[in-house]
């Protein structure tokens, strides 16, 4: 591991503006993605804020009837909130898919949205990769990818978004607030908040530099019948291969987000207009652009049957 | 004859404290916690002021920041019954318990947990005085090699404590009503803790037997 300085942040203001002033900092919450990449020198911060200080780890109502979600809660106490599991089953689901009792203990609500890609050229430093040394190449296009990105791929990246909880909070509409190291504060609808590789697949969220998320808003309760099912090599522990967040309602209508096919929790709001017709009509228009590989390309008819599971289900 | 009969832990022990009294010098940067070979390449990092309180002991340490708390634990405290396995988080043989929790002690740094109360297998029990997990493990051969068994029974022992306080897993059916101790829930929720072995049946058995006891 690199070296580093560290300091304990006092207040998200003061946070955010070190990280703005300070060249090569990195906040640092629960550290189980962080420290792994500073282990591989993948992440080589020159300085380390610790945020783990700062009195955002609340879960607290919002005046629209929604739940505001500390940046700091952990993902064993999101998902055991009783209102999230009562208002919000399907984030729940996802948190509980996804790592392990001691990783979840840890990891944090900004953090898993901040989680870097477990592709494995990403994570080899002896090979190209455009996400951690821009412009050295791709080595999972044309490489071993049957578990990269089905659709919303460039030819500079096909990485996936690791996430579960993530893509729970897509199909729930969230919001990231968050300060700038200028001192002002905005909220950023999730749909908006990770990115396409494009061009360039290190810039992965639209955070600018030294902003801090602060919390994560949830929308009033929708209701319906929600799940998350996740598929994958092991029934623990384990990334997903295809991943399904589903809210269905009675009369038929629906959302749904995908984990495991995108560099970011995959949603086509015009595909759930197709709800009623069933899983082959919504993957149709959910997957209308993928670009699938030899080894990847089970995961199209992978996310027709899972959204076929999830809607029987929720129809039983 | 003579009585010397050292085990492997006493040997490990009294060379750890022997280089760290020939080592010691006065606010030495910790090269040994500094990592893989970059000594000489870099200027010694500031080293922070770290207070850990471990198995019910304060101890007051000066770390090097990169200085993980399985690190902090085995190389400075010497207690080397929390194991390296992966050191990436993915085989839970550093489980320790931290405020109550358990979590895996090589994927956060010791500088994070100042004040911060750390239970490691040696606070659990003693060998004359065992913890009920441990010795559930012993009477049902959770184990073959050992190497994976601290961090096993660190993560079971709060294991059941999160089932206990309603925090949902993968398996529980209903998220609206209490989980259940069920040997399903156990192997979903030991899921962070491979053993190469292959004690598995034995280990949900040492568990499902310490569940059952009056509390």
């Amino acid at each position: 591991m690199r070296s580093f300085t560290y300091e304990r942040a006092q207040s998200p203001y003061e946070a955010a503006a070190a990280a703005g002033r300070v060249r090569g900092a990195k906040f640092v919450a629960g550290g189980t993605n962080l420290i792994d990449l500073m282990k591989l020198e993948i992440e080589t911060p020159q300085h380390l804020i610790d945020v783990n200080g700062l009195a955002l780890d609340k879960i607290e109502p919002t005046a629209e009837g929604g739940l505001r979600i500390g940046a700091l809660v952990r993902n064993t106490d999101l998902a055991a909130d009783v209102r999230v599991r009562r208002d919000y089953p399907v984030l729940s689901r996802a948190l509980v898919a996804g790592a392990t009792g001691q990783l979840r203990n840890m990891a944090t609500t900004a953090g898993n949205l901040l989680q870097r890609t477990r592709c494995p050229y990403f994570y080899d430093t002896n090979q190209p990769c455009n996400k951690r040394a821009p412009g050295t190449g791709c080595g999972a296009i044309g490489g071993y990818n049957r578990q990269h990105a089905i659709v919303g791929v460039s030819d500079t990246c096909i990485a996936t978004h690791p996430s579960d909880m993530a893509v729970a909070m897509r199909v729930l509409d969230a919001g990231v607030e968050t300060v700038k190291s200028d001192g002002t504060t905005r909220s950023i609808p999730i749909a908006d908040f990770h990115k396409l590789p494009g061009n360039t697949p290190n810039v992965e969220t639209a955070l600018t530099g030294g902003e801090l998320i602060t919390a994560v808003t949830l929308p009033k309760p929708v209701g319906g019948a929600q799940s998350y099912r996740k598929v994958r090599d092991r029934a623990s522990f384990a990334f997903a291969l295809v991943s399904a967040a589903t809210i269905m309602q009675r009369d038929g209508s629906g959302r749904v987000a995908l984990g495991g096919v995108a560099h970011k929790p995959w949603r086509v709001e015009a595909a759930e207009g197709e709800m009623r017709r069933g899983a082959k009509a919504v993957t149709e228009r959910l997957l209308a652009d993928a670009r699938t590989t030899e080894q990847n390309a089970f995961k199209v008819p992978l996310v027709e049957r899972t959204l076929a599971a999830a809607i029987t289900e929720a129809r039983t | 004859m003579t009585d010397f009969n050292p085990t492997r832990r006493s040997f490990l022990k009294a060379t750890a404290a022997a280089s760290g009294a020939v080592a010691a010098g006065p606010l030495l940067p910790d090269a040994e916690a500094a990592g893989a070979g970059d000594a000489g390449k870099e200027a010694a990092p500031a080293t922070v002021n770290v207070l850990l309180r471990v198995n019910g002991a304060d101890h007051q340490l000066l770390l090097d920041p990169r200085t993980t708390v399985l690190d902090a634990l085995r190389e400075r405290l010497h207690l080397t019954g929390s194991k390296k396995g992966c050191d990436q988080g993915q085989c839970g043989a550093c489980t320790v318990i931290i405020n109550g929790r358990r979590m895996v002690s090589c994927l956060t740094l010791a500088v994070m947990h100042d004040g911060d109360s750390i239970t490691t297998i040696e606070g659990l029990g003693t060998p004359a005085n065992l913890h009920p997990m441990q010795a559930a493990f012993v009477k049902h051969d959770g184990y073959q090699c050992g190497y994976c068994t601290p961090g096993q029974i660190c993560s079971a022992v709060a294991m059941l404590d999160e089932i206990r306080s309603g925090i949902p897993s993968h398996v529980t059916e209903d998220l609206n009503a209490a989980p259940q101790a069920t040997v399903v829930e156990f192997r979903e929720r030991m899921s962070g803790n491979i053993c190469r072995c292959g004690a598995y049946s034995n280990i949900i058995d040492a568990i499902s037997e310490v569940n059952g006891r009056p509390a």
